[in-house]
């Protein structure tokens, strides 16, 4: 090879770079491990960590413990799954293509709003990318954000705005839901859009049609953050008035893996298709008249628009779309609704059942569909601790991100967390609260 | 179109453009050599009535599958109409560029300008 | 009786079919356990207004037909297990499929991100590191890995960048990138609310020194670029480049979309860097996935490190006697530019890519890169002969890294076959074409990059294809012009589903 080169060595490859910026050293790094030796230190590292096999978990904020079938890893793991590139060469690509076209159509009519992207990074930077859709669509530069959108959104939301060069105003929560009154003062003439999430981030159903009039009288748009999980039983956002729907698509197909990768959806009216972020797959014909996948509407795409792009995105969570579209899949229509009632109904009776327990008050009424709030008469921090000991992931501590609840917990229900688990959680926190209320740091009896 | 054409009766702009001067008006459109060059065009949108060109400036852009190009004014003025019937038929452009591809109408603000501009055979002269 | 079709292969006899389309009503696949709680009506737990009328049309299919249907479309797809990808700017090496059963682990796979970070050491003790390494490979002390992909990193990159200025006082509206940029970098530029100014590139393949000079002021927030540069080439003037930009205070970016170029070899730090970028799913071998997840954590100096996301993994002493030390989510971070996205990023990325550092390391890192330039320096000389050598001649004419970039445009000229059609006659040939059309500044452009993972029988078998190709179009372009012919389906029409775009299933 090097003689059909013309060098006698590959270190002549690299002449030229400059000598003095030559390493001429050994990275600091521990030499080249075998396959069996990788694979011992890497789950020597995976044993270190409690997971939701190890513990019962009632932890959500966005990520949730769903049973994804088997089927899913199948899939996502085939070669001509896992490896190809992006699909540029159409010709080549009509599996990932039609995954796409797919997806689109599954989000499509889970939203509710016609036009869907293949999916980006993942939920709160879709907010994001929400915002800036909204800003050239309406030329405006100011967003009111209810209290009730992910942390993570808000503060996602506010970092991307420097680069924006927008504002962002906050709404305040009344009763677990987004103040309307204050809504309705906030939004104004110079507002692209409001920022609403459904369910909230305290698990609140949102009437968002009501709360969106405010920002529509303006000319505003509506952007809603939901939770897909809640899409086959909570009124879709495209029928409430929504002008955009983000989310975190990992409840669908992906696992929790320490927060990502998992992939975020976007789905909008059609008025805003060339404004788009993201792959977009559309449908079309080849030269005999077969019908194929192509990426469509390429010239929003930064590859060609460049400065101009609707969105600086490349590589996006192909993989972990094609993931939850199966799941989708396997759910099917009548599995999804099903589940949608169950996550309902047990989510009901949790709250009910914690509301019962001395100590535990709920943080608000609002009707809760997988996920609600409650505070402890005790510091959350500490009744965590002995729910662990007990092998329970009692929840989310809020007052970190809500200082106004001191401590709150956000409890999250999944179809793998059983009445017996729930009962379980209800009796640990009794315990805990009973025992830190009185000052006795003594163990709960396992 | 399949052949190339550039009509006598028009003006043109180094940029691939051409104007036909009526009056105080002129209507604009890109040259055959430009929908060539872009491919089929699939997307058109025309810029607001009532907006203003200036010569030598972008006031507009034309996509193709794969790229997208400025259409440059040849001449400044206020946009009194556009072709409305691209946007659901774009491909005019690549069929008829001068005729039913128009993309433009506008009130000229300094007809002085079309004296820096070319004439077909100037133009043509100027693409190799 | 009708005459069987001959000319057409199995798979483009077998048409393109939804999930929709083969649902029946009825089917499903999911079971789910009984609710075991009350079951009111879902009407007296939330008012009817907020509620679904109907069940969403999402498939009625059995398990079977699910699997059925996605192996029959995963097979109409290429893929790099299967075949070479030689796309410039990808690097698209082999994915270890030990990466796979690491991140597959309960440990990584099932923890919850909220988990607490005492119950979390293993995951943040990998994050950091990961850190480590690729702090020690790129040659500056401070990272982040929130960034979810190379697009994401450079819009953190320009975010620092602001932040920076801003702590100074200073506002600057300009951001300087190459005419030979990858698109990304001029669209993080507008999205991080700068103006682009395009730099030109000189003879030799670099950035054109004067012109550099001449646009260079205090109105500069930084430069972007990549080292080799997307012609594959080393600038020999990074260093100059490097003092340029900073003399007028401005930061330099590092796109690590080339870094297999020089691991082990030279350090974007050491060049002078203010800011990385690495692309895991690039040099560090996560898998494409058709187009993601991928994972772009940043890397940068001292004077940048107190603007870095948050939270940010930390390590810290041991506490309460312990000597094991503790690694942490520090959000303590006053002048931190914030969050970029939820939580802490794509852990399982990060598994793949530690897996894969474990497995190289420091001397295989750097014979991966010197691979990777052998590979590319040796299937430019192969196509330097023949046909290939007349009619795609090499854009600049000497050594490259690891990709280099031919011109298509005296094939066009010659024999009337594009850039394009060869790369769709390509494809009958089992292999993916190159990166086509870019950068920019080539005319009809093939960007080559086979990387390390390539064997010489694969680089001569492409070689072999190309000769072939343009021996054929000699003869009759028209083949070219018309290709592919033995793909799933033949070339596309891609003006009809832009102009009039079809992007759902009507569902009925």
């Amino acid at each position: 090879m090097l003689d059909a080169i013309g060098v006698g060595s590959t270190a002549e490859l690299f002449d030229q770079i400059p000598a003095d910026l030559r390493l001429g050293r050994a990275l600091d790094l521990p030499d080249g491990m075998t396959e069996a030796e990788v694979f011992e230190r890497l789950a020597a590292l995976a044993e270190r960590n409690v997971h939701a096999d190890r513990e019962i978990t009632f932890l959500g904020a966005g990520m949730y413990d769903h049973y994804v079938p088997a089927i899913v890893d199948a899939i996502t793991q085939r070669s001509e799954f896992l490896t190809p590139y992006t699909p540029y060469q159409p010709e080549i690509s009509q599996g990932g293509l039609q995954v796409m076209f797919e997806f689109q159509t599954a989000m499509s009519e889970l939203t509710g709003l016609p036009v869907s992207n293949a999916g980006l990074y993942e939920g709160p930077s879709s907010v994001a990318s929400a915002a800036y859709l909204a800003m050239a669509a309406t030329g405006r530069k100011r967003f009111v954000v209810s209290r009730g959108l992910h942390p993570h959104s808000r503060e996602t939301l506010a970092t991307y705005s420097e680069g924006y060069g927008s504002t962002v105003a906050e709404v305040g929560l009344d009763g677990g839901v987004t103040d309307a009154a204050a809504l309705a003062l906030a939004a104004d003439g110079e507002t692209a859009a409001v920022f609403l999430q459904n369910p909230n981030f305290l698990g609140a159903v949102e009437d968002i049609e009501a709360l969106g009039a405010a920002a529509t009288e303006h000319g505003a748009l509506v952007i809603v953050a939901v939770d897909p999980m809640t899409l086959g039983v909570l009124k879709p956002p495209g029928d409430s008035g929504a002008d955009v729907a983000v989310g975190e698509g990992q409840p669908l197909g992906n696992r929790l893996d320490f927060g990502g990768p998992s992939y975020g959806f976007f789905c909008a009216t059609p008025d805003h298709i060339r404004r788009m972020p993201g792959r977009i797959a559309g449908e079309t014909t080849d030269a005999d008249g077969r019908r194929g996948f192509v990426l469509a509407l390429q010239t929003r795409e930064q590859h060609i628009r460049r400065e101009k792009a609707t969105h600086n995105i490349c590589t996006a969570q192909a993989l972990n779309a094609l993931a939850g579209m199966v799941h989708l899949a396997w759910l099917g229509r009548e599995g999804f609704r099903e589940l949608g009632e169950l996550l309902v109904r047990r989510t009901a009776y949790a709250r009910d059942r914690l509301a019962a327990v001395d100590g535990v008050e709920l943080l608000h009424d609002a009707p809760v569909a997988r996920e609600f709030a409650v505070t402890l008469d005790a510091p959350v921090a500490e009744v965590l601790d002995q729910a662990a000991e007990r092998g329970i992931a009692a929840g989310y501590p809020l007052a970190r991100e809500y200082p106004e609840y001191e401590n709150g917990l956000l409890v999250a229900i999944t179809e793998r967390r059983s009445k017996e688990d729930i009962d379980l959680l209800a009796e640990t926190l009794e315990a805990a609260v009973r025992l830190l209320a009185t000052g006795d740091r003594r163990q709960v009896p396992a | 179109m399949a052949e190339a054409s550039y009509p006598e009766d028009l003006v043109y702009h180094p940029e691939h453009d051409w104007a036909r001067i009526e009056g105080d008006t002129a209507t604009l459109g890109i040259t055959w050599y430009a929908q060539d060059a872009l491919g089929e065009v699939v997307f058109f949108e025309p810029p607001e009535t009532g907006s203003e060109t200036a010569k030598d400036q972008a006031y507009a852009e034309v996509e193709s599958v794969k790229a997208v190009s400025d259409v440059i004014a040849p001449l400044s003025g206020e946009v009194v109409e556009v072709n409305g019937t691209l946007t659901d038929n774009p491909e005019k452009i690549n069929a008829d560029p001068y005729g039913e591809g128009w993309l433009v109408k506008i009130r000229l603000s300094d007809p002085s300008e079309r004296d820096s501009l070319l004439d077909a055979a100037a133009y043509q002269g100027q693409l190799d | 009786m009708t005459t069987p079709n001959l000319t057409e292969t199995a798979m483009q006899r077998d048409r393109a079919v939804t999930i929709y389309e083969k649902s029946k009503e009825g089917r499903r696949a999911a079971h789910l356990p009984a609710a075991g709680v009350p079951e009111p009506p879902l009407d007296e737990l939330i008012p009817w207004n907020l509620l679904r009328d109907d069940s969403p049309r999402l498939p009625e299919i059995a398990e079977p037909e699910i699997v059925r249907h996605y192996n029959r479309l995963s097979r109409r797809n290429f893929d790099l297990d299967t075949g070479f990808y030689p796309l410039g700017s990808c690097t698209m090496k082999h994915n270890p499929r030990l990466n796979e059963r690491v991140a597959a682990l309960s440990g990584h796979a099932r923890l919850h991100p909220a988990q607490e970070p005492r119950r979390a050491q293993g995951a943040l003790e990998l994050m950091w590191l990961l850190q480590e390494s690729l702090a020690e490979i790129c040659g500056l002390p401070h990272v982040s890995l929130q960034p979810s992909a190379g697009s994401h990193g450079e819009l953190a990159g320009l975010l620092l960048t602001r932040a920076f200025h801003a702590d100074r006082g200073e506002t600057r509206p300009k951001v300087l990138t190459p005419d030979t940029a990858h698109g990304t970098n001029p669209a993080s530029v507008t999205m991080a609310g700068y103006e682009v100014v395009k730099v030109a590139t000189d003879e030799d393949g670099g950035v054109e020194m004067d012109d550099l000079r001449d646009k260079v002021s205090d109105e500069v927030a930084c430069l972007m670029l990549t080292n080799p540069n997307t012609l594959g080439l080393f600038d020999e003037n990074i260093a100059e480049i490097a003092s340029v930009i900073h003399e007028v205070g401005g930061t330099l970016y590092y796109d690590g979309a080339n870094l297999n170029a020089i691991m082990g070899h030279s350090r974007p730090g050491d060049m002078g860097f203010d800011i990385v970028h690495v692309n895991l799913h690039k040099s560090f071998s996560q898998p494409h996935g058709g187009g993601g997840p991928g994972a772009g954590p940043i890397v940068v100096s001292d004077r940048i490190e107190p603007f870095l996301p948050r939270p940010q993994v930390v390590r810290r002493e041991g506490t309460n006697g312990s000597r094991q030390p503790f690694f942490d989510l520090d959000i303590d971070r006053p002048k931190s530019i914030g969050r970029l996205r939820g939580f802490q990023g794509n852990f399982g990325v990060f598994v793949r890519s530690y897996a894969y550092i474990l497995s190289l390391g420091a001397d295989g890192l750097a014979e991966a890169s010197e691979t990777a330039v052998l590979n590319a320096n040796y299937l430019k000389a192969r196509l330097a002969e023949g046909r290939a050598g007349e009619h795609l001649p090499v854009a600049f004419d000497r050594h490259a890294m690891h990709e280099f970039v031919l011109s298509g445009a005296p094939m066009k000229k010659k024999l009337g076959v594009k850039t394009l059609d060869l790369a769709k006659r390509l494809l009958d040939f089992g292999f993916h074409p190159p990166t086509v059309y870019f950068p920019l500044l080539v005319d009809e452009a093939l960007m080559i990059e086979p990387t390390e993972t390539e064997t010489k029988e694969s680089l001569d078998g492409f070689a072999q294809a190309i000769e072939e190709i343009l021996a054929e179009a000699e003869g009759d372009p028209d083949i070219a012009r018309e290709a592919p012919y033995t793909t799933p389906v033949r070339r596309l029409d891609e003006v009809a589903a832009t102009r009039r775009p079809r992007i759902r299933q009507p569902l009925g």
